[in-house]
């Protein structure tokens, strides 16, 4: 059911990459995919391949969690694809009806769906390994510099705690709102679009209702507890730099350097 | 007489396969006797609300079986959806869920979805609204303009519109205040009385379950631990403490006038028997 949305969700551990700083962390996904769309060749998608089984090995995490994180995008992956396959011109290889399939549109279709795979198990392998409030939390640090243009960056990485935090409250708060309406015989199954949708209103009515009212009561709770904004405030975890982190980092670095340098020789 | 809901080996897993991975309900071995007030307690996270909701079919059992009236209920698409109509659920918090422009628009959204005659859902709202003693006055507001009992009461006229069979409240009376909570437990008798129906209340207050109920279920990490009377059940104080459960009050203070060397009555568990224990002790002669 809904439950088993997996986007942002976090996995705890006690891996290398379940300890490693947010920031390593995400740069280290900016470098990744950079590379991976700096790739030249096959070389170059094996090298970020590689680099891809070898963080998900460390991290422990279940091939089955990865692949039922990209399945909600499955239709966009196929239609990419298809796109890809039939729109790329190149040497004829099948014709039917009025679709043709070329060679060069095969290997387009097949990198791209690889890119895009690569690309979303690479990101989501972040926040399957980071709490979503280090997360926020390493990306305010990381935004801090843009603070001297006056860019609200403590504002928006609390915007996006938030967010993430209660995407799940969220989900759950559906489940229950819809299990009381199919108490109640409700039925979310069967009928054609319009009607699916029409069982859709008895489910964003309350939801809307009680995400307003959280809203409200996190705004009086945080005011509560003297919330006035980031100014001078301090944090109950600082972040440390270890040597976990520069290795992460030098890793990031070798893989993107690697990777442009193969492409120099069209790799 | 056969039970009108069993539950056989009934198993729920949630999340399963997942690092998030619980056992909720382990082999569960239940059943419900037609016309019975059966009460069922249980620490925080210990199943109950896991468990009735596989009652009227909203869970889907990981393993095993429920039956409504000797069938399975999830033998056939279209049973399932009519157990839900015969199995009347209340949720915890249940007015977090009103939607509808008014109230009685939303007290009759289960009887619509029945596809019942426009004059029969008229009825039923109208006596569903009489059982919970919403009067004819607030039938026109929206149901956010009610206050919180008010609210309570609503969700509950909405279940019973349905005129369910079997009656099952999810902490009916959390968080009201004493006046509301003695009126939503006559409510619900009076709905058991009226249409001779089973009652199945989940509640973490014992004087409560101990004025209402015949028959006690107590959950425990997931395990039926003990079924019995009020009068069984509260005979095992000290086991209940070690779920993290307590008897009523007045058990409590009965127990201690025995340790203080009084040969009372130990069973006693609501204010009324503990007062003809009293009396009795003084020898039957009434006044003080
Ligand atoms: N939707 C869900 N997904 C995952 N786990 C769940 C879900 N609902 C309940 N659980 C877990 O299953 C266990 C039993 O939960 P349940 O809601 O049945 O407890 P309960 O006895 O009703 O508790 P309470 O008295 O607090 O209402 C709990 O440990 C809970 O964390
Ligand atoms: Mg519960």
């Amino acid at each position: 059911m809904l439950k088993d949305i997996t986007i942002g969700q976090y996995f705890p551990g006690d891996t290398p990459i379940h300890r490693m700083d947010p920031r390593t962390k995400i740069l280290n996904v900016i470098f990744y995919i950079i590379a991976l769309f700096s790739c030249g060749g096959i070389v170059g998608y094996v090298l970020v391949l590689a680099y891809l089984i070898a963080a998900v090995r460390i991290s422990r995490i279940k091939l089955k969690t990865i692949l039922k994180g990209v399945k909600p995008l499955i239709i966009i992956i196929i239609f990419t694809a298809l796109l890809n396959m039939f729109y790329t011109p190149g040497n004829e290889l099948v014709h039917f009806w009025r679709l043709t399939i070329t060679d060069a549109g095969l290997k387009n279709a097949v990198l791209m769906v690889a890119r895009i795979i690569m690309l979303i198990t690479g990101t989501f392998l972040l926040t399957y390994t980071t709490s979503p409030i280090t997360l926020t939390d390493g990306l305010e640090l990381l935004l801090n510099p843009l603070k001297k243009l006056h860019a609200p960056v403590h504002e928006l990485a609390m915007m996006m705690s938030i967010a993430l935090r209660f995407i799940p409250t969220l989900i759950e708060e559906t489940d229950k709102i819809m299990s009381a309406q199919k108490a109640r015989g409700a039925d979310f199954e069967t009928g054609n679009l319009i009607q699916k949708a029409k069982a859709l209103i008895p489910i964003l009515v309350p939801l809307f209702v009680s995400a307003f009212r959280r809203a409200d009561e996190l705004a009086t709770a945080m005011e509560c507890r003297c919330y006035t904004g980031g100014e001078g405030r301090t944090r109950l975890n600082p972040l440390h730099w270890q040597r976990l982190d520069t290795i992460g980092l030098i890793c990031g670095i070798v893989l993107l350097t690697g990777v442009i340098v193969l492409r120099q020789f069209g790799l | 007489m056969n039970p009108i809901i069993e539950t056989k080996e009934l198993t729920h897993i949630y999340s399963r396969g997942t690092p998030f991975e619980r056992v909720a309900l382990d082999s569960v071995n239940f059943s419900v006797n037609p016309g019975e007030f059966m009460g069922i307690i249980g620490h925080t996270g210990s199943g109950k609300s896991t468990l009735i909701q596989h009652l009227n079919g909203l869970l889907k059992p990981t393993d095993g079986q429920v039956l409504f009236d000797g069938t399975d209920i999830w033998g056939d698409k279209h049973f399932t959806r009519q157990v839900r109509f015969k199995v009347g659920l209340v949720f915890q918090y249940p007015e977090y869920q009103l939607f509808e422009e008014t109230v009685f628009k939303d007290i009759s959204l289960g009887p619509k979805n029945m596809k019942l005659p426009e004059e029969e859902i008229r009825r039923r709202v109208y006596e569903a609204a009489a059982f919970v003693e919403l009067p004819d006055s607030v039938m026109e507001l929206s149901p956010f303009e009610l206050s919180g009992g008010q609210k309570r009461r609503v969700a509950i006229a909405g279940v019973i519109a349905m005129e369910p069979d079997v009656l099952i409240l999810d902490e009916p009376t959390a968080g009201l205040d004493p006046k509301g909570r003695e009126q939503i437990l006559s409510n619900i008798r009076a709905y058991q009385d009226a249409r001779h129906a089973t009652v199945i209340m989940v509640s973490h207050s014992m004087e409560e379950i101990a004025d209402s109920v015949e028959r006690l279920v107590v959950i425990h990490d997931a395990h039926i631990a003990m079924d019995g009377t009020p009068r069984e059940v509260f005979a095992h104080a000290s086991e209940l403490e070690s779920m993290g459960l307590s008897v009523p009050q007045v058990t409590n203070v009965f127990l201690r006038l025995r340790k203080m060397g009084l040969d009372v009555d130990t069973s006693v568990y609501t204010t009324e028997q503990a007062k003809a224990a009293l009396l009795a002790l003084k020898g039957g002669r009434p006044g003080c």
